[in-house]
């Protein structure tokens, strides 16, 4: 059972989609609820897999720590090239398998009012929760390479079909952006593959752990300019699904016109996966490169500005959900400040911070969708008074806001105050301006708020009902996650810190 | 110039046995004879028969050259010379008919006339 | 009830305050609206049985000579295999002070609010986030670590900011409760990098590290001033110090009993709670800089109150105002004395608030005191209560007001006496003493004596009924008695009353977990308040005695002159005549110095304008960037698909098909249907072949 728990996760949503191809595209409710049922299935097995992970296991030899060899896995796939199906997990991507799967499993709920080609919808969802399973738990590069593009290609679709206005665009921007990501993590693939084949070890050339432990282009003690190179092609990869300053402007647009269930799944794992792909790939294959000091300050200041950046653009927006779409790139900035200072508190902080925008974000989308579900608009200045109407809604949207305000005892306070704990003792100017962040998050939060839930009611929002059950079920466990979480936040640390204890080890 | 010398000079002498140079020139005029006659007449059937002499040309080298290299590479002078021979036959038998469609269509066999083919 | 409670220990008295409100929260939260009158008596039984645990504690820690009676520990944050920051309790005797005053304070405004919301469309989620305000003061007094308590430190933020936007309909109050919330939260940041500078340095928030670790420091070193300011400038958010003292009036959009609760007595009190524990980190610089701003904000708060007419805001400066007297007191070493005024004020100033809300509820929510008058005779309960109260704040001898007053002047007077200088400090506790006087008295005489300005308003006021009279004579006869009692003019004589004296073991304990008898001011030789030059003390607390009874007498007369209306509805002077005399100075104080419109230019403004900027860079540059990529690549493509049309398709393709055809019509010619050039081609192709090979070849 263990050796196929996570082949199971990643492939179970495929057998969802068999079954959902062989529905009659007219039964809405059956092919929902086949959805929903897989999602619900591959959530359990994930908590299965929460349960018998086992933190304090020892390192096996992979130096990424705490891996669960019982469900350790490598059978050969392409054998001529080296190819290996490989997974693994370990703290980290734990976490994240996790937190994919409560939110897709969550998603579908927000999911049920779409009526446009539903069969459709459902069958590109699923894909897309193999894909990003796939990419958190695959070890072998190249199988990584093939599930980050999987992901990839129903998103497209997810956007630019069920998408807004301007979906075209928006799909076009997101799948322009990534795939030009995708290219320079490709040439890295490639140029990792020859520098392995030069050197003899073909039998390696795309296994992640050995790579990490063997690092072919290490020239210790100098640092080449090869490596540099190969350094941020990763991250430019991997910064734009962060996505990181400049690489951000996709991020809105894709955002705004997703459909609220995608835009929560983009929130809160795509994400992720820019900031797993630098925790998982990146650092660990180059860390000469990345424990450079000025590599550090340049990450650490990209963070900075990602902050203050995202926070200033959210201010500035009118767009309730762009706004959110803005939070998101100020609160994924503390999660590249934590790994940039490459400290136990930073790496802690960023992987928590994670998960928590995971939850908080994907709770801000599911909000904005709530109320343009009833008001088919987002203007933040023609909204006012709803907490009157809605009082329920109200109270769930509280939890949401003070969340990604990180508020302490709620989830976005943790990763926060781990980040900043980290990056002190790196550089205090940096945390000075990296505090101002926490102002301008309170300032746009409160600010959207008030122009939103409070103020006198408007006639024009008397026929808004309270939040329908189905949005209830989607709201009120990622509402309770984030208070427990944020109350007993050593559920998720313990599971993450030997990972992240083991990451920092890398670059000591 | 007087024939005898043309012939001397041309390598035959009169009075030697037949030689391969007195084949070879019977089948050069032959030969020529065959082409003059493919160029000069009108008539389809003249042409067939020019075709046929310059075949037998062909198939008299064949056979000379055969002949006086001492029989060198086994038969293969002969069985051209009857491949050629029965080609020239089912030609004649082929060309024959073509004539008489020809006849039937411009109701002559003068080739001049059947210029359909231009382009 | 009695042998129960006895029976329990300390943790299980702690876990049962704490608990208690928090699960009457958690089953309000959801389901107030199902349980009977949205279930205020769960809030109230809940808050009562917290009281009566904190009652005990106290009671033990008065009797118990040992200073911490728990102090107990657990990972919270796990950071690695060994690392992990804490959490835990601690209650020692400044714990045990503050439960018993949030508890007692919490419990009066819960009973309170019973009638004076009774009406109101949200009563049960006022419940709900009155219980969450009280949970979260009582796990800021319980934390024995800095991380707690910053995390309780923001959620009486949250719910200070729920309920001042309690009535969110109106515009005011949900602007009030952004910028309470904001402003305390720019003195969070402070506080949260003095919490990083402490951890950095010492790898530990528990306060017994801290202190440990300030102690064995070598000599002053800078992080110890960046954490101390850092500590300090949360305090100035939460207790309203200048310059972050502007959300407090605005605050006063809340309900009533939650400005008697939050606004007066607990929350903005948290920041003296907070200088008074981390009292042992602060070095000489960064105390004097405590004292100063205190001082400044006491006198300053006073000024702007004397001219306001909302009961509410009069109130709120005057708590500025007081909490400016506590923070002053901190500064010069007044651990004692601090702690003391904290709790006295916190029983007067709800006192007086809760008094505040009863006429305003007779009033039928009119909050100006210029349209209140002769309302003594109407609701005499309130108004006696009120009366009491504000001999309290005046430090009317004999008031527990008086003796806590008296003991901040003393202190600060002997910080002058032992030549330190700074008599600013001294200065400003007497001024605002005057100033406290005039004020409240200009408030009293208006409100309750002379003429009734608005006869409607005035014939329907009567008492309230006994849910929120009996919360204000518990509070009045704390007002007047809770000094120790019995104290009717000591013949100038600093006895210390039994309260200061449970103080004293405090303040001796808080050097107890300091780990070391050298008192704080150690590092700090001029401070007055732990030398033990006893018979300047004495000198001291006589001069402060004979200095401010009189500024409080002087302050009554004046007020009594302006604004004491006889029976024809005459006074004495004219305040209006004053106001016309020095009218850019009236101005000044009416619009509280301009801060607002001040700080409305300097960041709400300058902020919007530089999101606006960040949010058009973000559309025209970077996007513009992106999309003008995107244009290029479409013009690429387009000369790429032109040249496809043109070049390759016309030119090569079809250029070549054509001149194959071309070709062809010519060489048709060629083919002349004649067999006999076909003839002659065929020779002279043999002929050219032969050519070829015979003599080229």
């Amino acid at each position: 059972m263990e050796k196929l728990l996570l082949s199971l996760i990643v492939f179970l949503p495929i057998f969802g989609v068999a079954i959902i191809l062989f529905l009659p595209a007219a039964r809405l409710q059956l092919i929902r609820a086949t959805a929903t049922i897989t999602c619900a299935l591959v959530l359990a097995l994930s908590v299965y897999l929460v349960y018998i992970f086992d933190p304090h296991a020892a390192n096996t030899g992979t130096a990424l720590g705490g891996f669960n060899k019982a469900t350790l896995i490598e059978l050969p796939w392409i054998k001529s090239f080296h190819i290996y199906y490989r997974l693994g997990i370990d703290g980290l991507a734990v976490s994240l398998v996790f937190l994919t799967a409560l939110l897709s499993f969550l998603a579908c709920f927000i999911a049920f009012p779409i009526k446009l080609q539903v069969k459709a919808f459902f069958v590109l969802y699923l894909l897309l929760v193999t894909g990003m399973m796939g990419v958190f738990m695959s070890l072998d590069f190249f199988l990584f390479y093939v599930f980050w593009e999987v992901m990839l290609l129903p998103m497209y679709f997810l956007i630019g079909i069920w998408g807004g206005e301007r979906r075209a665009y928006a799909a076009i921007k997101f799948f322009i952006y990534t795939l030009l990501g995708s290219v320079l993590i490709l040439v890295v693939i490639l140029a990792y593959y020859f520098k392995m084949s030069a050197l003899g070890l073909n039998e390696y050339a795309f296994n992640i752990p050995e790579l990490i432990m063997r690092r072919p282009f290490d020239e210790h003690p100098t640092v080449g300019w090869l490596q540099i190179v190969l350094f941020f092609c990763l991250f430019i990869g991997f910064a734009i699904k962060i996505p990181v300053f400049p690489f951000h402007t996709w991020l809105p647009d894709a955002h705004v016109e997703a459909p609220t269930a995608i835009s929560v799944i983009l929130a809160g794992v795509l994400l992720k996966m820019g900031g797993y792909g630098i925790l998982r790939i990146n650092y660990p294959l180059l860390p000469e490169v990345a424990s450079l000091s000025w590599v550090m300050y340049f990450m650490a200041l990209l963070g900075v500005i990602n902050i203050i950046y995202g926070a200033f653009c959210a201010l500035g927006q009118t767009d309730f959900k762009r706004l959110v779409a803005y939070s998101s790139v100020s609160h994924m900035g503390y999660a590249l400040l934590g790994i940039a200072v490459l400290s136990n508190e930073g790496v802690n902080g960023a992987v928590f911070q994670m998960f928590a925008h995971g939850i908080s974000s994907a709770m801000m989308f599911m909000i904005v969708g709530v109320l343009y579900e009833r008001a088919h608009h987002r203007d933040l200045n023609r909204f006012g008074g709803i907490a009157r109407q809605m009082p329920n809604y109200f109270a769930l949207a509280v939890v949401a806001f003070f969340s990604s305000l990180g508020l302490p005892a709620l989830i976005g306070f943790i990763g926060e105050i781990l980040v900043f704990l980290g990056v002190y003792r790196y550089s205090a100017e940096l945390t000075g301006i990296a505090l101002i962040g926490l102002l301008l998050t309170a300032s746009y939060i409160l600010l959207t708020m008030q122009r939103v839930y409070l103020g006198d009611p408007k006639e024009a929002h008397n026929s808004y009902r309270d939040c329908t059950v189905w949005e209830y079920c989607a709201l009120v466990p990622l509402a309770l996650s984030s208070i427990v979480f944020g109350c007993f936040p050593g559920l998720l640390l313990d599971l993450v810190k030997n990972s992240s204890a083991a990451f920092v080890k890398l670059f000591s | 110039m007087n024939f005898e010398r043309m012939i001397t000079e041309l390598g035959f002498t009169t009075t030697a046995p037949v030689g391969l140079h007195s084949y070879l020139v019977v089948a050069a005029i032959l030969f020529s004879m065959g082409l003059a006659s493919c160029l000069l007449r009108k008539n389809a059937i003249g042409i067939l028969i020019g075709i046929e002499l310059m075949l037998n040309a062909a198939v008299l080298n064949f056979m000379a050259f055969w002949r006086f290299s001492g029989g060198v590479g086994g038969g293969a002078g002969p069985m051209a010379a009857i491949v050629l021979m029965v080609m020239a036959a089912g030609e004649a038998a082929i060309a024959l008919a073509i004539f008489l469609n020809l006849f039937y269509n411009f109701t002559s066999v003068d080739v001049e006339q059947a210029s359909n083919l231009e382009g | 009830m009695l042998p129960l409670l006895e029976s329990m220990t300390v943790l299980q008295l702690a876990i049962t305050i704490f608990a208690s409100p928090l699960i009457a929260f958690a089953i309000l939260s959801l389901s107030h609206h199902k349980v009977p009158r949205h279930g205020d008596w769960l809030a109230i039984t809940a808050l009562f049985v917290s009281f009566i645990c904190s009652a005990e504690i106290f009671l033990r820690s008065f009797a118990s000579d040992n200073p911490v009676m728990l102090n107990l520990s657990y990972s919270w944050l796990p950071l690695s295999a060994k690392h992990s920051l804490s959490g835990g309790i601690l209650i020692d005797h400044l714990t045990a002070i503050m439960l018993v005053v949030v508890t007692l304070v919490s419990f009066l405004a819960h009973l309170f609010s019973v009638g004076y919301l009774h009406d109101d469309i949200r009563y049960g989620r006022y419940y709900c986030s009155l219980l969450l305000f009280t949970t979260s003061m009582l796990g800021l007094v319980l934390a024995n670590n800095l991380l707690y308590l910053f995390i309780s430190w923001e959620l009486v933020g949250l719910s200070s900011y729920l309920l001042i936007g309690h009535w969110y309909e109106k515009k005011s109050a949900s602007n009030a409760a952004i910028k309470a919330f904001i402003t305390t939260r720019v003195g969070d940041v402070g506080m949260f990098l003095g919490l990083l500078v402490l951890y950095d340095q010492i790898g530990s928030l528990q306060y017994a590290d801290v202190f440990a670790a300030v102690h064995f420091s070598a000599d002053l070193a800078t992080w110890q001033t960046v954490a101390g300011l850092g500590l300090f400038f949360g305090a100035m958010g939460k207790s309203a110090q200048f310059p972050l003292h502007v959300w407090l009036p605005d605050a006063m959009e809340a309900p009533t009993p939650v400005s008697a609760l939050i606004h007066a007595a607990t929350m903005v009190a948290a920041g003296v709670y907070l200088c008074a524990r981390m009292l042992p980190i602060f070095d000489a610089q960064t105390l004097l800089v405590i004292a100063y701003i205190g001082a400044f904000t006491a006198v300053f708060a006073a000024t702007i109150a004397i001219v306001q007419v909302d009961i509410k805001k009069v109130l709120a400066y005057s708590t500025v105002s007081q909490l400016g007297y506590m923070i002053m007191a901190l500064g010069v070493g007044g651990y004692t004395s601090s702690i003391f005024h904290l709790t006295t004020h916190a029983f007067f100033k709800a006192g007086l608030f809760l008094s505040a809300g009863a006429v305003i509820y007779a009033a039928h929510h009119e909050q100006s005191i210029l349209k209140f008058g002769g309302l003594y005779k109407k609701i005499p309960i309130t108004a006696t209560c009120y009366l009491l109260c504000t001999l309290a704040l005046i430090g009317f001898p004999g008031f527990s007001g008086f003796w806590s007053k008296d003991a901040i002047i003393a202190d600060v007077l002997h910080y002058n006496l032992v030549g330190s200088g700074h008599y600013f400090l001294g200065f400003a506790a007497l001024v605002t003493v005057f100033l406290t006087a005039f004020y409240m008295c200009r408030q009293y005489f208006l409100t309750f004596f002379g003429q009734p300005k608005d006869e409607h308003l005035h014939s329907h006021a009567k008492d309230p009924n006994w849910t929120m009279t009996l919360p204000l004579i518990i509070l009045s006869v704390l007002a007047v008695f809770f000094a120790g009692g019995g104290h009717w003019f000591p013949e100038y004589a600093p006895k210390k009353s039994g309260f200061e004296q449970v103080l004293q073991m405090t303040a001796s304990e808080a050097n107890t977990l300091e780990l070391s008898h050298t008192p704080t001011a150690g590092k700090h030789q001029n401070s007055a308040a732990h030398s033990s030059e006893h018979g300047q003390i004495i000198d001291a607390h006589k001069l402060a005695m004979m200095l401010s009874t009189g500024l409080a007498f002087l302050g009554i007369l004046v007020a009594y002159l302006f604004y004491y209306q006889n029976s024809k509805g005459q006074t004495r002077f004219s305040a209006q005549k004053v106001a016309e005399r020095f009218p850019f100075l009236y101005r000044l104080l009416v619009n509280k110095y301009y801060l607002d419109e001040l700080y409305h230019f300097l960041f709400v403004r300058s902020l919007h304008a530089c999101a606006q900027e960040c949010q058009e860079f973000d559309r025209k540059v970077i996007d513009g960037f992106v999309n003008l990529w995107a244009k290029l690549t479409m013009m690429a493509t387009a000369l790429v698909e032109a040249c496809d049309r043109i070049v390759v398709d016309y030119y090569l393709v079809l250029g070549l098909a054509r001149s194959v055809t071309r070709a062809g019509n010519r060489a048709s010619a060629l083919q002349t249907g004649k067999i006999k050039a076909y003839f002659v081609f065929s020779m002279c192709s043999v002929l050219a072949l032969i050519i070829v090979l015979f003599f080229i070849v």
